[in-house]
């Protein structure tokens, strides 16, 4: 049995907790919080071991691994000291704000050969993995554009009362939600080389980016463009959708389904020139204990698989980082003059360069991040 | 329970296979006036019992059968609570705690605060479930709800955890307050009957997913034809069609030939799907 503790108990630190609890192969053996509240819940219900300071739970319990499913600002210091006491660590997304930090932090797991793991759950999505494993085999050619788009009800009014809605602390839409687009799309596709034309908009928020839209180069033949809102209440739960585009079709996918189009085929797996559908339900497999989606139980049951055979992770603090780089990419080129279209000629003469109201928006964008 | 409850999944923008069709029904039943209709339609093809989600929107469906029970004298609502993206999206916006003080009732709001503040400061979870549960049934008010159920996400959550106690405090407070059996819907039916039983809840009235291609029944579809063999719960079987993955006869072949499984829900939208889908189970059932 695989000794394990969690440290974190908001939303998904909870929802680990009923997981990991269940799974036939670990022993939950404390968690910690600095809410007392949810710590003596637990403790009278439960019968749960709690801790309020991770340092003496890490101390105290003999472990073979963590759960780290804090706000995001503590993942460093808490992941660092995990891995100093020679642990497995799983560590919420986005892993860090900074990449450098992120890959001090995957170095330090490599040399200990510790499984490390972020919880980008969309690599554990039935339908992206039917996905990669066509791109993988270049069914629709060469690809030359790719689209991603992830939109959701998450901030839908000026006031938030929790880290999210504060820059300081990794909130904001670019580190808590448009890198799960990212990711999926490093998982794919790989990372790109550039990013341009990058727009961070606050919709209601009023310390933090609300919508993401940029253009990204992955090669001198392929580019994509990323769009995520979480303010968009049209939309039940966070959706993720993506399209690529190649010399010999088009595949569009999301958590549900996958479309494909081919241009010319040989009728080999199952698939026909033209349209081609399939479902979650044929591409999902079976999870041993279901709470919101198999994709979740998943992603902790390869922890567990990683930690037994001594395999590297699906998603780890590498990729994990560079996930981290693409987005600290899109911050900078957000803030970045932009190219002004003149009115006319003789306008055009006095305002070379970017235009007024863009160049003090960019002003104060630094100014604010330097804040 | 009756063999054949109709489900709200098509009314509020759930689909398991698609999120255009998804869309297209949430377009379509914007206006509480179309679910009405379709409501109107199952109940003319002898579907009188109504399991929904404690959705918001759910409330004005509730006044049209209120006001108009002469209509339907014999109609039944099962109640499925709560709705969970709710909470979700709250304690997103203004965590756990704040997450569950936003939902406290309403009316009457100084003593439901603090009782609510009360229930919170001294970890005394019965008395804030009583709260939530009693805010999520407001709207059924003079209704007929003889099973009220514990929707999946909530149960299952409570069931990894080990909340077991919550079970009970649910199932006490359906049967003493709303004179209702109480149900527990699941995506872990095997996991969870066992459990259910330790708490003296025996032959619970479980909703699960039962569909010939094993679609969300964890951890196999096995142990869950060995739960309904063993007669230890009453099933009442979703996701039949398995999100429309299989042809509805094949589909309800399969769930009817297991004489164990009580009741069946499904939801349509138009007439002549319903029609279909009632009309095969009821010759399925009669073979």
């Amino acid at each position: 049995m695989i000794r394990a503790a969690i440290i974190g108990l908001g939303k998904m630190g909870l929802s680990h907790q009923a997981m990991v609890n269940a799974h036939p192969g670990i022993e939950l053996k404390a968690v910690c919080d600095s809410s007392t509240y949810v710590l003596d819940v637990l403790s009278k219900y439960t019968g749960m071991t709690t801790f309020a300071d991770y340092k003496k739970m890490l101390a105290e319990v003999p472990l073979d691994c963590v759960f780290v499913a804090t706000p995001s600002k503590y993942h460093t210091d808490i992941v660092a000291a995990a891995l100093e006491r020679g642990l497995h660590v799983f560590c919420e997304k986005p892993f860090g704000l900074e990449p450098e930090t992120g890959y001090r932090l995957a170095d330090l797991a490599e040399r200990k050969k510790l499984v490390n793991q972020v919880g980008y759950h969309y690599r554990f999505v039935g339908a992206f993995n039917e996905a990669k494993r066509l791109l993988d085999q270049k069914l629709i050619g060469e690809l030359h554009h790719v689209q991603v788009e992830a939109y959701g009800p998450v901030v839908l009014r000026p006031k938030g009362s929790t880290w999210r809605a504060q820059k300081s602390e990794g909130g904001g839409a670019l580190f808590d939600y448009a890198c799960h687009a990212i990711d999926l799309m490093n998982y794919l596709i790989g990372p790109p080389i550039a990013v341009s034309g990058t727009v961070l908009n606050s919709v209601f928020s009023n310390d933090v980016d609300d919508e993401i839209y940029s253009t990204l180069q992955y090669s001198d033949k392929l580019h994509g463009q990323l769009a995520t809102n979480w303010s968009d209440e049209s939309y039940r739960k966070m959706s993720v959708r993506l399209c690529f585009w190649g010399s010999n079709g088009r595949i569009n996918v999301d958590r549900q389904e996958i479309q494909i189009y081919l241009r010319s085929h040989d009728g080999s797996g199952g698939l026909t020139k033209g349209w081609n559908v399939r479902y979650t339900t044929e591409l999902t497999r079976p999870v041993w204990f279901y709470v919101r989606g198999e994709e979740y139980s998943a992603q902790i049951d390869h922890f567990v698989q990683c930690i037994n055979s001594g395999q590297p992770s699906a998603s780890t603090f590498r990729t994990a980082s560079d996930t981290v780089r693409v987005a600290a990419m899109l911050r900078l080129d957000a803030q970045k003059p932009r190219t002004a279209i003149a009115a006319n000629a003789a306008a055009s003469a006095e305002t070379a360069g970017s235009p007024a109201p863009l160049r003090q928006k960019s002003f104060m964008r630094s100014l604010f991040d330097r804040l | 329970m009756d063999r054949v409850l109709f489900g709200d999944n098509q009314f509020f923008g759930v689909n398991h296979m698609s999120e255009e069709k998804a869309r297209a029904q949430a377009m379509r039943f914007q206006n509480g006036k179309a679910i009405i209709e379709v409501l109107e339609d199952a109940y003319a093809e002898g579907i009188k019992a109504f399991m929904c989600t404690t959705h918001e929107r759910m409330s004005e469906i509730c006044d049209h059968f209120r006001t108009n029970k002469d209509k339907y004298p014999d109609y039944v609502f099962y109640p499925c609570m709560p709705y969970a993206h709710k909470y979700a999206n709250a304690a997103a916006e203004l965590g756990m705690l704040g997450a569950v003080r936003s939902f406290l009732p309403e009316e009457n709001k100084l003593g439901a605060l603090l009782r609510g503040g009360m229930s919170l400061a001294r970890q005394d979870v019965e008395g804030l479930a009583t709260l939530l549960i009693d805010a999520e049934m407001k709207m059924f008010a003079g209704l007929k709800t003889p099973v009220i159920f514990l929707q999946n996400v909530a149960t299952d959550f409570l069931l990894g955890l080990g909340f077991d106690e919550a079970f009970k405090m649910f199932a006490d407070r359906v049967r003493d307050h709303y004179d209702a059996e109480p149900g527990f819907m699941t995506m872990n039916a095997p996991m969870l009957v066992p459990r259910l039983e330790k708490l003296g809840i025996s032959n619970p009235i479980i909703c699960a997913n039962f569909n010939k291609v094993g679609f969300r029944m964890c951890p196999s579809i096995q142990a869950y034809e060995d739960l309904v063999a063993q007669r230890r719960c009453r099933m009442v079987a979703m996701s039949v069609l398995a999100s429309g993955a299989l042809a509805p006869r094949q589909a309800l072949e399969y769930v009817c030939q297991f004489e164990n499984i009580e009741s069946i829900v499904f939801g349509a939208s138009s007439r002549r799907n319903i029609a279909q889908t009632k009309q095969l189970i009821d010759e399925l059932t009669r073979r």
